[in-house]
């Protein structure tokens, strides 16, 4: 995501791993993958924010909770296709997300997460008081559900747009802006990039990702959009995944996905404790061990792998 | 005899930058050491290698004990005490306080050594109360040398001491130091852009270019090399 | 209400403009007058009251418990609240296995003390220095590992705790349980603790310079990492005091009781500004009084409880983006 598309080979090696996935994996599995698939794009948002404009949030969760809520809402109500409102969470999230951005302006470090961990709290909390609107604790049910081929498609091709697309921002003027305000603001300030400009972009672009994300949630949860899902959980995942991916890689944001998509699935089978503990013991102990091995990510491995390789 | 604190071959860096390439020197118990040297030169770096906040290699002994491995915590409890560039002290707490930190390594009351600095710094008895960021920056430039005396330190690291403090000053904190030095017989490694005063003091000297030891000898000789008096003399 | 700084001096040692400062005792003085005339107006005001500076109470010993390690290492900890949840599950097995209620709790005191620094040492430590955002990761990590250990020890199910404090007396008409006093007294008893331990003693000075100046403090002869250490185990103290405290008032003990506390401790711990110990217990118990005002005046918004009290917040910090007794930070924008 740097300056030049990553080379081309290891995206090609992506693809073809993808696309062919699906024709020899179990039905369950493809759900597992397509579920690394909608992560996947959540981190990458968030990796946009965190990354290239140095703002932090642990509120991302909201934003698919946004997302995935439009979606359910306007299928049930309007029966508006999935793209489309796909399109239309992509927008609004978008513009959430300035709306957020704006506020952030005034709050640094700390503040910064503490308030996204606010929004992430009380987002969920919405569809309780409007519940004629948003379904209350029973969630909105989209009036079109579709199948897990459907979902991994869906996800992977999101994923490979919405790559291109932070490719493309990230190269040009916009993503140079970034770097600036997340290197150095007071510098940023000085050579004339407008640092509220580009800072409250960045947390409307990594929102509108996170909406997309959203949309992709509740159709791989049966189109259900229900509070309990987009609890605070949902956004530390966001955020460990981020971390786990390190710094603008493919590799590094595919293996942050993955770790928050499958790992948690995975060890639910955990045979010595139990389902759902076992699956807590074994994640927290994981991201715990991860972090420690790789205070920098997926990201910082491959980027010291490559020094060595080079000396 | 062997000296009080020696250094052989001593190098340090900072991350792949290296800062000193293999430095010798001794500081004999009782004595003043002058330590000179261009801007860059490493004499911060080899303060900080004897105080172990910069990460060294090669044999730093101080009164028959390695300090290898140590970090700045235990080497100040060895009895060193390390007056940074640019004060350190704690502008957040009260004077008493930061004064209170200086015996940190000492057992039991600090109350004699007060009286002691206070004899010395009249003015800190008064502000006692008073957070030490208020304070002038000269009149914080010498809370940290009290602060350093009431550790009780065999050998004091002071780094450009003089910085910020107008001359009568300087004056005032040298004698200070050959006060302690004569009395009590404190060891002083001394770095200072002010030469003429620091060999004044200083009984031997070393002059640092480039991370390496350029010239050693006592400070008469040193007064006396042609290089050192148009460097670091002016005349 | 009382502030745990000595008032001006401390404030205006952190620089702070002191127009900025009076501003907020104002704030702090006009909210005590409206307290204290409502509580003289209704008894039930004055019941809200007493039952919300009691959860406040928990939520400052929580906030406090943050900051403390925000302070030294910047790391937010996640897990504070669910380290207090798991010691008050082990404050429950003491008492099942015979002990009485305060000689658990001693003991809770001192296991937490050891987890707590045990934890700095073990996972925390080796990350802090090289990246601050990895070990709040780790504390992500903690909060979850946590949660499922519990869970694979106790059970999700729900429990009962024997309650320390029965029966209520009377205050000038106002029927005060003795729980709530209780829990005042002992909460804002150990803070007051902590906070003689920072003032008064060599540790606690040693502990204070650690965290403001690290390599400082080192050049002093202290021993900077014991220190941090230390401060966790502090904090974990801390929080199993408000976890223990904090049960009685939720009545049930379940792995998820302390989430929410968590939650109301990390706002007050931000509108104290986060790196000031007598802000967060102010702020804690600021927001457990207001919480408690509004779902008892205003019950058909309790749904909204959380997003409203981080409007409140929110707008607070618009204004002053440090918060209350905050440091300011060089204004970048
Ligand atoms: N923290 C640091 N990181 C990287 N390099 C450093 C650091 N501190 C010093 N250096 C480098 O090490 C070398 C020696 O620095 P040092 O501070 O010891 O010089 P000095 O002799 O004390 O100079 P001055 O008279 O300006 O104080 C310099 O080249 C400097 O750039
Ligand atoms: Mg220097």
């Amino acid at each position: 995501m740097r300056g030049r598309l990553p080379a081309l080979g290891s995206i090609a090696a992506v693809a073809v791993l993808i696309a062919v996935l699906p024709f020899t994996l179990s039905s369950y599995n493809v759900s597992l993958v397509a579920q690394v698939g909608i992560f996947f794009v959540a981190v990458l948002g968030l990796n946009i924010l965190t990354g290239y404009s140095g703002q932090i949030s642990i509120g991302h969760g909201a934003f698919m909770a946004i997302g995935g809520y439009t979606s359910a809402v306007m299928s049930r109500d309007h029966h508006t296709n999935l793209i489309v409102t796909m399109l239309m969470a992509f927008a609004i999230c978008f513009v959430l997300g300035l709306l957020v951005g704006l506020p952030a302006l005034r709050l640094s470090g700390a503040y910064l997460a503490l308030a996204t961990f606010a929004l992430a709290i009380s987002v969920p909390q919405l569809p309780l008081q409007w519940s004629t609107f948003l379904g209350g604790t029973g969630g909105v049910q989209s009036h079109t559900t579709v199948s897990d081929r459907w979902i991994y498609g869906a996800a992977w091709s999101c994923s490979a747009i919405l790559f291109l697309l932070a490719w493309l921002i990230l190269r040009g003027r916009v993503g140079r802006a970034f770097r600036a305000v997340r290197d150095s603001e007071i510098a940023a300030t000085a050579s004339g990039i407008e640092l509220s400009l580009y800072k409250t972009l960045a947390f409307g672009i990594s929102a509108a990702y996170a909406g997309v994300a959203g949309v992709l949630f509740v159709m791989a949860t049966n189109g259900f959009a229900q509070p309990t899902e987009f609890g605070i959980i949902l956004s530390l995942q966001i955020l460990i995944g981020a971390a786990v991916a390190g710094l603008g890689s493919l590799w590094g944001i595919l293996a942050g996905a993955a770790f928050v998509g499958l790992l948690p699935q995975v060890s639910t089978s955990v045979p010595v404790i139990g389902s759902d503990h076992g699956r807590d013991v074994v994640f927290g102990l994981m991201v715990v061990l991860v972090m420690l091995a790789l205070p920098d990510g997926f990201a910082g491995l491959l980027a010291r792998l490559r020094a060595l390789v080079r000396a | 005899m062997t000296a009080l604190l020696e250094l052989q071959d001593v190098e340090a860096r900072y991350g792949p930058v290296r800062a000193l390439h293999g430095i010798s020197l001794a500081v004999e118990e009782g004595t003043i050491v002058a330590v000179l040297g261009p801007n860059g030169a490493g004499k911060t770096t080899t303060l900080r290698a004897v105080s172990g906040t910069v990460r060294r290699s090669g044999k730093i002994t101080f009164a028959g004990r390695s300090l290898g491995r140590l970090g700045p915590a235990a080497v100040a409890r060895l009895g060193i005490a390390h007056v940074p560039e640019g004060r350190g002290t704690f502008s957040e707490l009260t004077v008493w306080e930061n004064l209170r930190l200086g015996g940190y390594t000492r057992r039991g009351s600090i109350e004699p050594e007060l009286e002691r600095v206070f004899t010395y710094f009249p003015f800190l008895s008064e502000r006692r109360r008073q957070h030490a960021g208020t304070l002038s920056g000269g009149e914080q430039q010498m809370l940290a040398l009290a602060r350093a005396f009431v550790q009780r330190p065999r050998l004091l690291l002071l780094d450009e001491p003089s910085l910020g403090l107008a001359p009568v000053l300087v004056a005032e904190l040298f004698r200070i130091v050959r006060e302690l030095n004569e009395k009590e017989g404190l060891s002083v490694l001394i770095v200072e852009q002010n030469a003429h005063l620091a060999l004044q003091a200083a009984q031997n000297g070393f002059v640092l270019e480039a991370g390496k030891i350029a010239l050693a000898g006592t400070s008469e000789e040193l007064r006396a090399d042609d290089s050192v008096r148009r460097s670091y003399l002016g005349y | 209400m009382e502030t745990l700084t000595s008032p001006l001096a401390g404030l205006r040692a952190r620089g702070i403009a002191l127009g900025g400062a009076i501003t907020v005792y104002l704030l702090l003085g006009g909210g005590a007058v409206f307290l204290l005339v409502g509580c003289l107006q209704s008894t039930r005001f004055a019941q809200l009251t007493v039952s919300g500076l009691a959860v406040g109470a928990a939520y400052g010993s929580l906030a406090l418990a943050l900051v403390l390690i925000y302070r030294a290492t910047h790391v937010i900890n996640f897990a504070q609240g669910e380290l207090a949840m798991a010691t008050t599950y082990i404050a429950y097995q003491l008492i099942q296995w015979g002990l009485s209620y305060w000689e658990a709790f001693a003991a809770t005191l001192a296991i937490a003390f050891v987890l707590g620094t045990a934890l700095e040492l073990v996972v925390i430590r080796p990350v802090q220095h090289r990246s601050v955002i990895a070990a709040v990761i780790v504390s992500v990590g903690l909060f979850i590992l946590i949660d499922g250990v519990v869970n694979w020890i106790w059970g999700g199910g729900i429990r009962f705790m024997q309650s320390p404090f029965s029966g209520s007396y009377d205050l000038g008409g106002v029927n005060i349980q003795h729980l709530y006093a209780g829990m005042l007294g002992v909460v804002l008893g150990c803070v007051l603790l902590v906070w003689a331990l920072f003032r008064f003693t060599k540790l606690g000075l040693g502990m204070r310079a650690a965290a403001l100046r690290p390599a400082a403090a080192a050049l002093a002869g202290v021993r900077v990492d014991w220190m941090l250490a230390l401060g966790w185990g502090l904090a974990a103290v801390l929080g199993a005091v408000a976890g223990m405290m904090y049960e009685p008032s939720q009545l049930l003990l379940t792995p998820t009781f302390m989430q929410e506390a968590l939650v109301y401790a990390f706002a007050a711990a931000v509108l104290g500004g986060l790196e000031s110990p007598g802000g967060a217990v102010v702020g804690g118990l600021a927001i457990g009084v207001f919480l408690n005002l509004l779902a008892g005046y205003l019950p058909q918004v309790v749904s909204l409880e959380v997003p409203f009290a981080f409007a409140v917040l929110l707008a607070i910090l618009l204004v002053k983006p440090s918060g209350l007794f905050g440091r300011r930070e060089v204004s970048r924008v």
